[in-house]
C-alpha cells in the first residue's frame, strides 16, 4: 500500500484526491475500511485466545491428575495481591472503553486522560506482579528445572531466607508427615504448578507489556489530535486488545489463586 | 519444506497475487500486514538457516518431547523459534485472506460467484487462524521447557510428553489441509479452464473445502494410535478420519466429471493438474490404510507413511503449486514460456516422483522404518530405484525452473491478457496487471462461463465476446447463470 498507492493516483482518474483523509486507497468507503479492520482484529483476538488455550490445556491435565496438590500449591499464592490486580485491570478496562467513546466524540483531552489512567493501571499491575515474582524467586518457589528451585528433583535448593519464610515452613510441615514416595510426588507436582503459574502469568505479562507499548503509541497520536468521529479505529482496536488482556487475567486469577 | 515452502507456497505466494484480482478487489485488506507477514517469513527462514549452520536439527519437524526437550544436542530452540515466527506469518496471511474475502468483494461478487480457488483459500484461512496459534504455544512451551524446565512435557520433571503430541497434532493435522486445500483450489481452476467446461458440482466443491476445514480439527488422534491413548479414543479418531475422505473424494470425482466430454487443451498447467489427480488419488487412498487401526499399527513409522505423505504434500501440494505458477506466470510477468520445455519438465518431474516414492510403499509395508540413517540389505533395490527417481525428479524440476527463468530473458514472448480462455476476473486485466489490479472495475459474472470469451488470432489470446445491443454488461449478465 505504501508505494503502490503513490503510483495509483495517475491511473485512477475517478479516484483522485477527493477521498476522505483517513481512507486508504484500496478501500471504497470509510465504513468498509472500519469493518475490515474490526473483523481482522476480532479474528486476531480469536488467535490470541487459542494461543493461551494450549497452556490452559496443560493446566487442566496437570490439575485433573493432582487436584489436592494443586490446591496446596495455590495456597502459596497471595490472594490479596491477585485480587488487587484484578481490580486494577478492571478499572483499566473501563477507562480503555471510555477512551473509545472519547475518541468517537472527539474529546481529545478526556481521551488522553483515560489513556493515561489505563497506562498507570497497567504499570501498577506489572509492579504488583514484580512484588509477587520476587517473593517467589527468593523463596525458591520456581519451576523444577531451575537451579534455585526447591522443587528441582535432583538437587532441591533451600534458600537461606527460606528458613524463616512462612510459606516454606508451612510446606515443610505439610510434607514432613508424608511417606517418602508421597513427598517426591508432591514436590514434583508443586514444581509443575509453579512451572505453569510462571508460564501463564509470564505470557500474560508479556501481553500487558505489549499493551503498554500500543497504548503509549495511541496516546502520542491522540496528543497530535489525530482522533475524531471519522478516525477512531486505532483507539477502538487497542481497547479491544486491552479487554482481551483483562479477560485472560479474569480466568487466570480464579484458576491459579482461588483453588486453595 | 513444511514450514517454509508448502504452507506459505500457495496461500501466501499465489493467493496474495491472484486472490484480490479474482475477487475484483484493488488489493488485499491489509497490504502492510501482508508485507509484515513476508518479513516474518524471512526472519523465520533465517532462524532455520542458523539452526542448520550451528548444530543442525535431529528431532524431525515434529519435535517430539522428551527427546527435543531434554536429550537432543542439536539447535532445537533456533528451529522451534523459527517455526513459531513462521506460524505468525501464516496467521497474518490467513487473517488477511479471510478479511479480504469477507469485506473486499465488489458489488456483484456474491459468495457463489467466487472462483473455487478463493473458496479454497478461504477455508485455508479459517484453518490458519484457528489452528496455527496452537502450534505457536506448543512450540513456545517446548522452548521454555527446554530452556527453563517447567515440567509440562519432560517426564523427568513429572511432565507429560503425550500432551505435547496432542497439542502438536491439533495444529499439525489441520496444517496438512493448509497445505493441500489451496492446491485443490488451483486444480479446480485448471481443470475447468483447460476443459473449457463449467466446473462440475461447483457448490459441492466449495462446500467440501469448508467441510475439510471443519473435519481437519477432529482427526488429529490418528497420528497417535501407538502413543498409548485409550482404545476408545483410537476407534473414534479412526472413524472420524474416514469422514475426511468424503469431501476429498467429492473434489476428485467432480474434477473427473468436469473432464468428461470437455474440450481439453493440454497446456503445461493442465498437465500438472492431471498429475495432481493421479498423485492425490494414490496419496489419498493410501491415507485410508493408515487411518485403519489394524494396518496402521503395522505401517506406523515405516516408509509407507513417508511415501503416503509425500504423495499428498509434494505430489499434490507442490505439483499444484508449480502448476499454478505456470498458469499465472503470464499474468505475473506478461511473458509466455516455452511450452515444449515446460512440458518436458513436467513429464520428467512426474515420472521421477512416481519412481521415487512408489517403491517406498513396498519397502515400508515390508518393514523398512523411518528416521534411520541406514537400511537392511533386503531393502537395497527399493532404495536404489528411489535414488534414481529422485535424480529424475530433480532434473525435471530444474527444467521447469529453466523454462520459467528463460522466459524472462532475451527475446520475450509477450503474453496476452487472457492466454488460457479463463473467465475469472484475474484474466480481465492486462498482463501484468496495473497497480490496484483494474483500470475499471470489471463486471462480475459466473467464474466458469467459458462462452463469454473466444479465441482471437490477432491477440494470440482470448477476448470477451462481442457485446449484444451495445451493452457488454447486459449480454454478460444474461448468461451469468452457471452457478
Amino acid at each position: 500500500m505504501t508505494t503502490a498507492s503513490a503510483d495509483a493516483h495517475g491511473h485512477h482518474g475517478d479516484h483522485g484526491h477527493d477521498h476522505p483523509e483517513h481512507l486508504a486507497h484500496h478501500f471504497d468507503t470509510l465504513e468498509q475500511q472500519f469493518d475490515s479492520c474490526k473483523l481482522g482484529m476480532w479474528a486476531f483476538l480469536l488467535t490470541e485466545v487459542l494461543f493461551f488455550s494450549g497452556l490452559f490445556v496443560a493446566y487442566a491435565t496437570l490439575r485433573a491428575n493432582n487436584p489436592e496438590i494443586f490446591s496446596l500449591a495455590a495456597s502459596f499464592l497471595d490472594t490479596k495481591w491477585g485480587a488487587i490486580n484484578t481490580v486494577v485491570l478492571l478499572i483499566s478496562s473501563f477507562t480503555a472503553a471510555m477512551s473509545v467513546r472519547n475518541a468517537q466524540l472527539g474529546e481529545t483531552s478526556k481521551l488522553k486522560a483515560n489513556l493515561i489512567i489505563t497506562l498507570l493501571c497497567a504499570g501498577a499491575f506489572m509492579g504488583i506482579k514484580y512484588v509477587e515474582y520476587s517473593h517467589k524467586w527468593h523463596a525458591g518457589l520456581l519451576p523444577p528445572g531451575l537451579e534455585n528451585s526447591m522443587f528441582n528433583p535432583e538437587n532441591p535448593w533451600v534458600p537461606e531466607a527460606a528458613h524463616h519464610d512462612i510459606d516454606y515452613l508451612k510446606l515443610q510441615a505439610e510434607v514432613n508427615v508424608m511417606t517418602p514416595e508421597e513427598r517426591v510426588h508432591t514436590m514434583t507436582t508443586l514444581g509443575r504448578f509453579f512451572g505453569v503459574y510462571f508460564f501463564l502469568t509470564g505470557l500474560h505479562g508479556v501481553h500487558v507489556l505489549i499493551g503498554i507499548g500500543v497504548i503509549t503509541w495511541v496516546l502520542f497520536r491522540a496528543n497530535r489530535g489525530e482522533f475524531g468521529p471519522d478516525n477512531f479505529t486505532a483507539v477502538d482496536l487497542t481497547a479491544l486488545y486491552w479487554h482481551l488482556v483483562d479477560l485472560v487475567w479474569i480466568f487466570l486469577f480464579p484458576l491459579l489463586y482461588l483453588i486453595a | 519444506m513444511v514450514f517454509l515452502v508448502i504452507i506459505p507456497g500457495i496461500p501466501a505466494a499465489l493467493g496474495n497475487f491472484a486472490l484480490p484480482m479474482m475477487l475484483g478487489a484493488k488489493d488485499v485488506a491489509y497490504p502492510k500486514l501482508n508485507r509484515f507477514s513476508y518479513h516474518l517469513w524471512l526472519t523465520g527462514a533465517l532462524f532455520f538457516v542458523i539452526a542448520l549452520l550451528t548444530k543442525g536439527l535431529d528431532t524431525g519437524w515434529t519435535f517430539y518431547a522428551p527427546y527435543s526437550t531434554s536429550h537432543s544436542d542439536s539447535a532445537v530452540i533456533w528451529a522451534t523459534m523459527g517455526a513459531f515466527i513462521l506460524g505468525f506469518s501464516s496467521i497474518f496471511t490467513g487473517l488477511n485472506m479471510l478479511v479480504t474475502v469477507h469485506k473486499m468483494r465488489p458489488d456483484g461478487m456474491t459468495w457463489f460467484r467466487m472462483p473455487l480457488f478463493i473458496w479454497a483459500i478461504y477455508a485455508t484461512a479459517v484453518i490458519q487462524i484457528l489452528a496455527t496459534p496452537v502450534i505457536g504455544i506448543a512450540l513456545l512451551m517446548l522452548t521454555i521447557e527446554r530452556a527453563l524446565g517447567v515440567g509440562i512435557f519432560d517426564p523427568a520433571l513429572g511432565g507429560d510428553p503425550v500432551l505435547f503430541e496432542h497439542i502438536f497434532w491439533f495444529y499439525s493435522h489441520p496444517a496438512v489441509y493448509v497445505m493441500v486445500l489451496p492446491a485443490m483450489g488451483v486444480v479446480s481452476e485448471l481443470i475447468s479452464n483447460f476443459s473449457r467446461k463449467p466446473i462440475f458440482g461447483y457448490r459441492s466443491i466449495a462446500f467440501s473445502s469448508v467441510a475439510i476445514a471443519i473435519f481437519s480439527f477432529i482427526v488429529w488422534g490418528h497420528h497417535m494410535f501407538v502413543s498409548g491413548q485409550s482404545d476408545i479414543v483410537n476407534v473414534v479418531f479412526s472413524a472420524l478420519t474416514f469422514s475426511v475422505a468424503v469431501p476429498s473424494a467429492i473434489k476428485v470425482f467432480n474434477w473427473v466429471a468436469t473432464l468428461y466430454k470437455g474440450s481439453i487443451s493440454l497446456d503445461t498447467p493442465m498437465w500438472y493438474a492431471l498429475a495432481v489427480i493421479w498423485l492425490f488419488g494414490i496419496g489419498g487412498l493410501t491415507g485410508l490404510w493408515l487411518g485403519t487401526l489394524g494396518t496402521d499399527i503395522h505401517l506406523h513409522d515405516t516408509y509407507f507413511v513417508v511415501a503416503h505423505f509425500h504423495f499428498v504434500m509434494v505430489g499434490s501440494a507442490i505439483f499444484a503449486f508449480i502448476g499454478g505458477i505456470f498458469y499465472w506466470w503470464p499474468k505475473m510477468f506478461g511473458v509466455m514460456y516455452n511450452e515444449c520445455v515446460a512440458k518436458l519438465g513436467c513429464f520428467l518431474a512426474f515420472a521421477g516422483f512416481n519412481i521415487t516414492f512408489l517403491p517406498q510403499f513396498v519397502a515400508g509395508s515390508k518393514g523398512m522404518p523411518r528416521r534411520y540413517f541406514d537400511y537392511a540389505p533386503e531393502f537395497a533395490s527399493y532404495n536404489y530405484w528411489s535414488s534414481i527417481g529422485a535424480m529424475v525428479l530433480g532434473v525435471g524440476l530444474s527444467i521447469a525452473l529453466y523454462s520459467l527463468v528463460r522466459s524472462l530473458m532475451g527475446e520475450r514472448k509477450v503474453a496476452p491478457a487472457n492466454p488460457w480462455g479463463a473467465v475469472t476476473l484475474d484474466w480481465q486485466c492486462t498482463s501484468p496487471p496495473p497497480p490496484h489490479n483494474f483500470d475499471h472495475a470489471p463486471p462480475v459474472e459466473g467464474p466458469y462461463d467459458h462462452e463469454l470469451v473466444r479465441w482471437k488470432e490477432s491477440l494470440n489470446g482470448y477476448e470477451p465476446v462481442d457485446p449484444v445491443d451495445g451493452d457488454p454488461n447486459l449480454a454478460r449478465m444474461g448468461s451469468a447463470k452457471t452457478v
